[in-house]
């Protein structure tokens, strides 16, 4: 590729060009068509609908990533290992090259067009907030978190000493509402691609659907304070059977008793701050 | 100085769309405030400078074809050296700490403060602290 | 005494070398007082120097806690203050003065052919303030309760009088008031002197790409900085005067700190990383013995970075989920555009050159491509789904650190490009090249583990993390790299050392470009005794090689 004034010969430049972008065209529409079988590009595998989007959306912006970086620093190393200070002549001072540098503004443009696209397509996915029975609200509090879940008794809490567990059923789209009493916490789940700001005063929604039962590590993201590095949690992915009998635990007499010792410590860590203030998010969902 | 006008205006007559865009699709207020006042810091220098480029006229420093000679000579005079920059800006350091360690920093702050001030304009009136 | 500023004229004063007319006070008293643009910058080059030296050390800390999952060199408590002031004293005391204080300053009124900066008192002032706002934000070890603790962003409501009730928070805030009316003060100097005391000749498609960065930096400086201070102020006032700006408790939004921090805060990385783009277009060329490829390009590609990084603050924001995503999305991947155009227009500089790999030209090219790495990881965090995914990991972490690391380098190439200038010395080019390999492969080290750690899920600002094998290796060879970041830094300061007045520089050691190859090194007071004509962007290399001219596309043939 000519990156210096050449004289108007035409043809040759232009084929040579076309030739170029047969070599990068080809390999990405190869990479393309074999689909799934793109590298992962460091990612995890997700668990969830959402995260596997989100995963797709990763390994895409990671060819493009790779095709100019690769195209980059091959020029930069061809300009470094060519062009070596042989002797004291002076190189041709050229200094514009107008259809080259129009090629190099448009060809991002439509990059960043293409990135776009693709972002709102998936971000759309994630968003989704389609209508489900099953309704967790994530308190989270300096240090720890609250799990409760909507018209049943159930209740999980714990602190940075007892890590917490939030049990959902799998293969089911489960809303998440996260709210926090204090300050900004981060909830993250490294397995599920995905993360929401805890803010004091809002209400943050949003859907999970997993894909596969298990036990999945969960964290604070956002700087909390002190134990901000031991703030953890854990999603336990059950089947729905093993769901009910859950949720049916906390029904037996033992099982209300537990819930309403547990309700009233949350009741107490958020009464120590502030009520949530309902805020509906614009813009975002 | 048209130019430089120029690359002022423009940059206001952008931050006013964007807002305009932004602030009717997000309806979100600190942002769409911000990039208001953005687009007014903007006009306030573009259009002073407009302003004096048409009083100014054409100076050697926007003539591609200028000689130095038409540059050459008086500019201005002003202190070579000066004490009151170092005395305001440790006023200033007094006034924060005064924030923090309580106020009876500011006899010190706003003492020098006042001095550096004073100085300072006395200073510039005769061009020179000697 | 009073010094009367004149333009020269052209050869009038014949070329003295070392005296001028200038008789000012000597010492000490001549550091305090000076109001020549050179001393005040190579003040601001040696203190922000200091600090990066100083923000390093606490980061050679941070990686030596965390080479281990349950590292005990310092507590929790400790840790978030580190990372606190790592992150603060970086940012705001070294690369922010370091860009537009310290080189800028020496370099602008001379490429320019200014005898100074427009207002030289003011300039003295920044330089006070930005002192003082550095002694102000470290006195923050050295009071009860500690430095600053809640992250260089300082997140309401964990920088509240509830969550951070110590004089360290305080102390933070109010150096930051400092150094926020000294980077003001400089945003006001350097757009006076650029559109004021430029020579005859210079019209504004003249000026060296560097200055016409630092141009644009100073305009984002006036329309970013003064939020900056407005959000302090009302922080502060949360704090101790009873207001609820920022507490949800009185009917305030603590989301809105985010919105007006973010709103200078993304400014901020363009006013950081501009002037290192600068010093690298000033450097490639020259080193390539070519004129900078696509200059018109590169001036509009800066003028649309300032436009559109005002559009931009909610990307830092993308999971609070009160924000604008796909408006935010658009405006973060389109700035990639003209930051390609820039990078194509270095390769461009360097195609079919001579290059001369001094260590500046290398520190440049080692800003290319950390940059190009810095970069591209940036695409992905433009895409709101891909921030769910990375936002507050070590994925961020090691981004920010590419981008940063570049401008370290970029600005390492600055002094080794200018100081001979500055000083009038070369500094030793052997040492600087294992400065160079060291700093350069350290940075790689340094950064790619941290963003596989990331994608593994390891969130920032961890002081202790799970016992996972795979994240203990990475994080070690993160350590590994930044031991040798460090050690580069070392041999710089060896360097001058080294090399303290042994080889005079002469007036144009480089075959430089621009206007300040034409004086002496270092310059006389006033900077010119005489100046070419200027007709191009390179006023010294048409006088020097006039044979030589820049050609325009199509003009000219072999």
């Amino acid at each position: 590729m000519e990156l210096t004034p050449q004289p108007p010969k035409g043809a040759p430049a232009k084929s040579r060009l076309r030739r170029l972008g047969a070599a990068i065209a080809l390999p990405i529409a190869g990479i393309l068509l074999s689909g799934c079988t793109l590298p992962s590009f460091g990612a995890r595998t997700p668990e969830t609908t959402t995260g596997q989007s989100v995963y797709h959306l990763w390994q895409g912006f990671s060819v493009g990533a790779v095709i100019i970086g690769a195209l980059t620093l091959g020029l930069i190393l061809w300009a470094v290992l060519a062009y070596r200070r042989k002797d004291d002549t002076i190189p041709k001072q050229s200094q514009y090259h107008i259809p080259l540098e129009v090629i190099y503004t448009v060809i991002p443009v439509l990059v960043v067009v293409a990135l776009f696209v693709a972002t709102v397509v998936v971000e759309n996915k994630v968003l989704a907030m389609p209508k489900t029975d099953v309704s967790i609200n994530a308190n989270a509090f300096q240090w720890g978190w609250g799990f409760t879940y909507k018209d049943h008794n159930a209740v999980a809490i714990g602190n940075t000493t007892e890590t917490p567990t939030m049990v959902m059923p799998v293969d089911t789209d489960v809303k998440i509402t996260v709210t926090s009493t204090d300050v900004v916490h981060g909830f993250y789940v490294r397995d599920f691609s995905f993360s929401r700001y805890a803010l004091p005063g809002v209400r943050n929604q949003f859907t999970l659907h997993a894909l596969k039962t298990g036990t999945f590590f969960g964290q604070c993201t956002q700087l909390c304070g002190l134990y901000h590095s031991i703030m953890y949690f854990k999603v336990k992915v059950v089947t729905a059977d093993e769901y009910k009998v859950w949720l049916a635990s906390f029904d037996t007499p033992e099982g209300r008793l537990a819930a309403a010792q547990a309700k009233k410590v949350l009741a107490e860590q958020m009464s120590a701050h502030v009520p949530v203030k309902t805020e509906i998010s614009r813009g975002a969902n | 100085m048209r130019i430089e006008s120029k690359i002022l205006l423009w940059l206001g007559i952008f931050f006013g769309l964007m807002c305009a865009v932004y602030w009717t699709w997000s309806l979100e207020n600190a942002g769409g405030v911000m990039m208001f006042f953005a687009m007014g810091l903007c006009f306030l220098p573009g259009l002073y400078y407009f302003w004096w480029s048409r009083r100014m006229g054409y100076r050697p420093e926007d003539d591609p074809n200028a000689t130095q000679e038409t540059g050459a000579g008086y500019i201005d005079a002003f202190p070579g050296s000066s004490i009151f920059p170092f005395t305001l800006g440790s006023g200033a350091f007094f006034v924060v700490l005064s924030m923090v360690f309580g106020s009876w920093l500011l006899i010190p702050g706003l003492g020098l403060v006042i001095w550096a001030a004073l100085g300072g304009i006395a200073e510039g009136r005769r061009g020179g602290d000697k | 005494m009073t010094t009367t500023a004149h333009n020269p004229a052209v050869e009038s004063h014949g070329h003295e070398h070392g005296h001028a007319e200038h008789h000012g006070p000597r010492g000490i008293l001549n550091w305090l007082t000076s109001t020549d643009h050179k001393v005040i910058g190579l003040s601001y080059t040696i203190t922000s120097v200091l600090m990066l030296v100083i923000g390093g050390a606490l980061a050679e800390v941070i990686r030596g806690q965390l080479a281990n999952p349950n590292g005990h060199l310092v507590t929790m408590a400790q840790y978030n203050e580190l990372f606190t002031m790592h992150g603060s004293i970086m940012i705001y005391l070294f690369a922010g003065p370091f860009a537009f204080g310290a080189l800028a300053n020496i370099i602008v009124p001379i490429q320019i052919g200014a005898p100074d900066m427009a207002f030289p008192r003011l300039n003295a002032l920044s330089y006070w303030l930005y002192l003082s706002g550095a002694i102000t934000m470290l006195l923050g070890f050295f009071v009860t309760g500690g430095a600053a603790n809640f992250g260089w962003v300082g997140y309401a409501p964990l920088s509240d009088a509830v969550y951070a009730p110590g004089a360290g928070a305080d102390l933070w805030i109010g150096g930051l008031l400092l150094t926020g009316f000294s980077a003001i003060f400089t945003g006001v100097n350097i757009c006076a002197t650029v559109f004021y005391l430029r020579a005859p000749g210079l019209t504004l498609f003249r000026m060296p790409i560097f200055t016409w960065n630092l141009l644009v930096v100073s305009i984002l400086i006036l329309l970013a900085f003064p939020i900056l201070t407005a959000g302090l102020v009302m922080l502060y006032a949360d704090r101790h005067l009873g207001t609820h700006i920022y507490s949800v408790a009185g009917g305030g939004v603590p989301v809105l700190w985010q919105h007006i921090f973010w709103f200078w805060g993304h400014p901020e990385v363009y006013i950081l990383a501009l002037p290192f783009f600068g010093m690298v277009t000033e450097i490639i060329p020259v080193f390539s013995r070519k004129p900078v490829f696509g200059y018109k390009g590169m001036v509009f590609a800066t003028l649309t970075i300032a436009a559109l990084s005002l559009g931009v603050w909610a990307h830092h924001m993308f999971t609070t989920g009160v924000v604008l995503l796909p408006f935010f999305s658009i405006m973060s991947l389109l700035i990639a555009v003209p930051t390609g155009i820039k990078l194509f227009n270095w390769i461009g500089s360097m195609w079919r050159g001579q290059i001369w790999f001094s260590t500046a030209m290398l520190f440049a090219i080692g800003f290319v491509v950390t940059f190009l790495i810095g970069g591209l990881t940036g695409i992905y965090l433009a895409s709101p789904p891909l921030d769910f995914f990375t936002h507050d990991t070590y994925f961020v972490v090691a981004h920010f650190h590419s981008v940063v690391m570049a401008l370290v380098l970029g600005g390492m190439a600055g002094l080794y490009y200018w100081g001979p200038k500055i000083t009038g010395y070369m500094l030793n080019e052997r040492i600087g090249k294992v400065q160079f390999w060291l700093a350069f492969i350290g940075t790689q080290v340094f950064t790619i583990p941290q963003y596989i750690v990331g994608l593994n899920g390891m969130p920032r600002r961890m002081a202790v993390y799970p016992n996972d094998p795979e994240w203990q290796t990475l994080n070690t060879w993160s350590s590994v790299g930044a031991i040798m970041i460090g050690i580069s830094t070392l041999l710089f300061v060896v360097n001058i050392v080294a090399s303290w007045k042994k080889h005079p520089a002469g007036d144009n050691p480089w075959d430089g470009h621009t206007l300040e190859w034409f004086t002496t090194s270092p310059p006389p007071h006033h900077n010119f005794f005489r100046l070419p004509q200027i007709r191009s962007e390179r006023p010294t290399w048409d006088h020097n090689h006039p044979e030589a001219k820049a050609l325009a596309h199509g003009k000219e043939d072999h």
